[in-house]
């Protein structure tokens, strides 16, 4: 090891605490990219890789009953290379030991035993045979949520007639990795199951012998999509189909979409700020440092070291920094990326391990870091080297102060020479000054962005849960049930109050824009489930007019008064043209709703209802849910309660964490900023202020220059994090608006009050650390020392 | 004699903006190989600036400088740290020792670039600290430290050694032990060997002393009879 080397490592470990404060900021980026990029392409292989070994479908279609000989002309479509039909129904299963009526999805297995497409992996046991009628396989979740093993049974109530069936086995579907039922907001694989069972039972069962009312297509490689998707639609037109659509509206695959987009973003957003301030630390460390080592480097030069070797001897410092960083960061990020592993684990069903985080994620973090770190130092080592060694052994020339109007103004204002100190201090490094002020903004804004999404949460659960939908259950029909059935639906153990309510399947269209959306119509002074209008009422649609979520309104880019085409699916294929007559906040689904009595005379019918909201007496739960499983309509009922209870749970638990990271990182780089700046403060006013020592002021009054520089830089930067948290905020709020949900922007003064709190504290703790060495200062030495 | 620096005509001027400064005002002067030269002069006089230009660290405004026959107000930054490199040995006033290197290890900065060293305990040990080798520069005396300094500066095997105001901060006993490394290293190496000082005293061990003034070689003299270092006090 040359001597150059052992200074570099003696620098280095004399430096600990301010390269400490550095890495950790480092860190924090490496951390965050690590974990969003590497779950990012890690989540993004395991999906590809399941699809592919596994034929997820490319295109999806329901109708309501169509003939098998259909199926030729569909396999004839261009672009088509397999296509699959079966027949999907919802059922209401009895589960022995679950008091909760449990809602499954029916899927035919083909003669052949296996699907050609969407093909599942079997967990445990095996198929149900082909010719057996009461035999079934279950997704593996539903079965470990309901504890069924292969060889139980349990009741399931098909069209009406109820039968035993008999678990033979357990899978995993890539149709079914995010499995969500109808209506419901997350995952609950108690409540909610697919069952796989032989077409020749199903189509007993559902009187569909010959026929089929879902099909599935893989098309060969560059087919155009939208094209099939046209070719199908026309296909299944006659037959009430309900509109194919492509992979990126399939419920499971759109929930993983969401998610990768999500990590993508967080990917580009949040990591580029840490690398930013720690290039900003590093570069204002090493110019302190190259400061204070001019005479040195002036003597390397004298000595004969090259200019290169002296701007390598200055980045390599940096390079430890980053290097130091980057190991904390990949042990932060490998911790994280599992733990983000594990979270996903419980919503996504993959049937094997997402977490296998690739070499690349990890060089790419720990390059970028390195990058970053160099370019902070890069200034300062090119002027290290460009130093000539003449100047370089002179000392430096003082820091030139001139008097501007704002001495003029402090001489008016009669503040003491402390104040004055700091004051003239910032404004002689007024570059310095901004960017530690921005640094300890974008912690603030960091809080702030973070303290919004609690917030949005709340907002957005009052207003999905306690202003629009606040039935306790909803019971659904498949097919639609009249209305007048509601009589019978009042009579069911513990039902206080119920309300009807109509899905119509349709395309809604304005100019060249389209959307397929369920179309919900209801009386009049429905109080159960209620729409909130924009100015946050409760009111019901006009007759012959449609309302709107804002969002839908926003991709169909209309504004009430306008007229959108109305296009029904299903039964009756129709296009009307009617006006929005108003738009509705919803941060959960787009919806667009209609008065009953004006779509049943569209579809020119009586009123028919797909689902009841019910109000029920808590205490009757157990009669009602055994009642249920016994209804032959029935085919899937909500619990309003245990949904609200599970999304406000799982939702408080990911907050919880996300508060606890942010929190860290923010405090992490105030620390970094704050101490870093202190440090380099007393390195370079350590004279002066043992100069005022001297002269015969107190510690504190000295340390008030040093602590209230940091300070007043602190509070310049509330404002600006304000600002900035709250664009942050917004940037986030609208980055989660997909079709699934939006979440709202809600910014409270606590959340901008909390976040300068912590922020001003962790500054005043970094500074009074340093002030420590203040206090420690030998004031003899100190003169001595040449500057 | 044989000369080992030649300048003709050296001028330098530093231009502050406001005013400018002739820090040298061409000068004419040969040092020859092996002797130990005093150059002697008041703060201002020029002297820190010639040295500077004869070690490479600084260039002139005008006129030319000779190290043998390699011209070097004709060098670039390049060649300069080459020649600082191979041929040249420096000691200044405050030592300028790496702090968070030991004596031997400040030694080895030199070792571990120039082309033909001794190892860095022999340089150690000719100015009498072989026992002080593992020590920080801040567990040594002013007088240790700038020994050290001289050991670095030998360790290359200079044909050059030049010295800026080597005993200026150290007190008149310490100053003499520093001066008899310096005659020692002059004698038994042959080491041509420029000191600046403005400490009139020194000039008694010098071969020759040039005696500088505003920026201009006032006069030279040349020491008949020199004194060792140990008859000189201040």
């Amino acid at each position: 090891m040359t001597a150059l080397d052992r200074k570099l490592i003696r620098d280095f470990r004399r430096l600990w605490a301010q390269a400490l404060a550095i890495a950790l900021v480092l860190a924090c980026g490496v951390a965050i990219l690590l974990t969003t990029f590497g779950t990012f392409m890690s989540l993004e292989d395991t999906r590809n890789a399941y699809y592919e070994r596994n034929r997820f479908a490319d295109v999806f279609a329901e109708a309501s009953r169509a003939p098998r000989w259909l199926m030729q002309e569909i396999r004839q479509i261009q672009g088509v290379r397999a296509a699959d039909a079966r027949i999907s129904q919802f059922a209401v299963l009895d589960v022995p030991g679950q008091q909760e009526t449990v809602t499954a999805r029916i899927l035919s297995l083909p003669a052949t035993g296996t699907p050609r497409l969407n093909l599942p992996v079997l967990q445990t046991g095996r198929l149900p045979s082909p010719d057996a009628a009461n035999e079934v396989a279950v997704n593996a979740p539903f079965a470990k949520a309901s504890h069924l093993q292969p060889g139980d049974t349990f009741h399931v109530n098909l069209n009406g007639h109820r039968r035993e069936l008999t678990l033979t086995g357990t899978l995993l579907s890539p149709e079914f990795i995010y499995t969500i039922g109808p209506g419901a907001l997350m995952p609950d694989n108690e409540t909610y199951g697919v069952l796989w069972m032989p077409e020749t039972a199903v189509a007993a069962a559902f009187d569909m012998d010959g026929a089929f009312n879902n099909v599935t297509l893989k098309l060969s490689r560059g087919a155009n999509t939208e094209d099939v998707i046209d070719r199908l639609d026309d296909l299944l037109d006659t037959y009430g189909g309900l509109g194919a659509y492509g992979r990126d509206l399939q419920v499971s695959n759109s929930f993983i979409e969401a998610e990768l987009e999500q990590l993508k973003t967080s990917a580009l957003i949040l990591p580029p700020i840490f690398y930013a301030i720690s290039a900003f630390l590093v570069a204002m460390v090493m110019s302190r440092i190259i400061a204070l080592e001019r005479s040195e480097i002036g003597l390397l030069k004298a000595i004969g070291y090259s200019d290169v070797e002296i701007c390598v001897h200055y980045l390599l410092l940096a390079v430890l920094i980053a290097m130091a960083g980057t190991l904390i960061g990949w042990g932060a990020g490998t911790w994280l990326a599992q733990a983000l592993a594990r979270l996903y684990a419980q919503f996504f069903d993959f049937p094997y391990l997402i977490y296998n985080l690739d070499l690349g994620a990890y060089a790419l973090s720990g390059v970028l870091a390195i990058a970053s770190a160099a370019m902070g130092a890069g200034r300062s080592a090119l002027r290290a080297a460009r130093l000539p060694p003449a100047v370089a052994m002179a000392p430096p020339a003082p820091p030139r102060f001139k008097r501007t109007w704002l001495d003029r103004a402090m001489a008016a204002l009669h503040l003491s020479q402390p104040v004055v100190m700091i004051l003239r201090s910032l404004l002689r490094w007024p570059l310095r000054s901004a960017l530690t002020s921005l640094g300890l903004a974008l912690a603030v804004a960091v809080l702030v962005a973070t303290s919004f999404f609690p917030a949005a949460l709340d907002e957005l659960v009052s207003t999905t849960f306690d202003r629009s939908n606040r039935q306790d259950a909803i019971l659904m029909f498949d097919p639609d049930i009249p209305e007048t059935a509601l009589a019978e639906v009042m009579r069911l153990p513990g039902v206080m109050r119920a309300e009807g309510q109509q899905f119509q399947s349709a395309v809604l269209r304005s100019g060249h824009r389209e959307k397929e959306v369920a179309i919900e119509a209801r009386r009049p002074g429905a109080d159960l489930a209620r729409i909130i209008s924009s100015d946050g009422r409760a009111v019901d649609p006009p007759p012959r007019g449609l309302m709107l979520s804002q969002r839908l309104a926003r991709q169909l880019n209309v504004r009430p008064g306008d007229l959108v085409e109305v296009e029904f699916l299903g039964r009756i294929n129709e296009t009307h043209v009617v006006p929005v007559a108003g738009l509705v906040t919803q941060y959960i689904g787009l919806g667009a709703y209609m008065d009953l009595d004006t779509l049943s005379r569209l579809l020119r019918q009586a009123p028919r209802i797909s689902v009841a909201n019910l109000k029920v007496d808590a205490q009757a739960l157990p009669d009602l849910h055994r009642v249920l499983k016994d209804t032959p309509e029935l085919s899937g009922l909500i619990d309003m309660t245990r949904m609200q209870r599970s999304f406000e749970a799982t939702i408080r638990q990911n907050v919880d964490i996300m508060t606890t990271i942010y929190l860290t990182v923010a405090v992490l780089i105030t620390v970094g900023v704050a101490y870093n700046g202190a440090r380099i403060q007393l390195s370079e006013r350590a004279r002066e202020l043992a100069s005022l020592r001297i002269l015969g002021f107190s510690r504190g009054e000295v340390s008030f220059i040093l602590v209230g520089e940091t300070m007043i830089l602190a509070l310049l930067a509330q404002p600006l994090g304000w600002l900035l948290g709250a664009g942050i905020a917004k940037a986030l709020a609208d980055g989660s608006a997909s079709d699934l949900y939006q979440i709202p922007l809600v910014l409270k003064p606590a959340g901008f009050a909390l976040a300068s709190l912590v922020v001003l504290a962790a500054a005043l703790v970094s500074s009074l650390v340093v002030r420590r060495r203040l206090d420690r200062l030998d004031l003899v030495q100190v003169m001595k020392t040449r500057e | 004699m044989n000369a080992v620096f030649r300048t003709q005509d050296l001028t330098k001027v530093y231009d502050t903006g406001e005013l400018q400064i002739r820090a040298l005002d061409g000068v004419n002067l040969e040092l020859y190989s092996g002797e130990l030269a005093v150059l002697l002069g008041p703060s201002g006089s020029g002297k820190s600036t010639l040295l500077n230009i004869l070690g490479g660290l600084d260039h002139a405004t005008s006129g030319k400088v000779w190290f043998r026959d390699l011209e070097l107000s004709s060098l670039k930054d390049r060649d300069l740290t080459l020649y600082r490199r191979d041929h040249v040995g420096f000691v200044f006033q405050f030592y300028n020792l790496v702090a968070s290197l030991t004596a031997r290890e400040n030694v080895q900065l030199v070792t571990d670039v120039a082309p033909n060293p001794m190892p860095a305990e022999e340089a150690l040990a000719q100015v009498g600290l072989e026992h002080r080798m593992d020590h920080f520069p801040a567990e040594m005396s002013g007088g240790e430290q700038q020994r050290v300094a001289i050991a670095r500066a030998i360790a290359k095997r200079p044909e050059v050694l030049l010295c800026d105001e080597p005993t200026g901060a150290l007190d008149s006993k310490t100053g003499v032990q520093v001066l008899e490394v310096l005659r020692d290293v002059n004698e038994r190496l042959g080491t041509s060997t420029a000191v600046i000082t403005h400490n009139a005293a020194i000039r008694r061990m010098a071969h020759r002393v040039v005696y500088f003034l505003d920026g201009r070689i006032d006069r030279v003299e040349e020491n008949d009879t020199r004194l060792a270092p140990s008859e000189i006090s201040w």
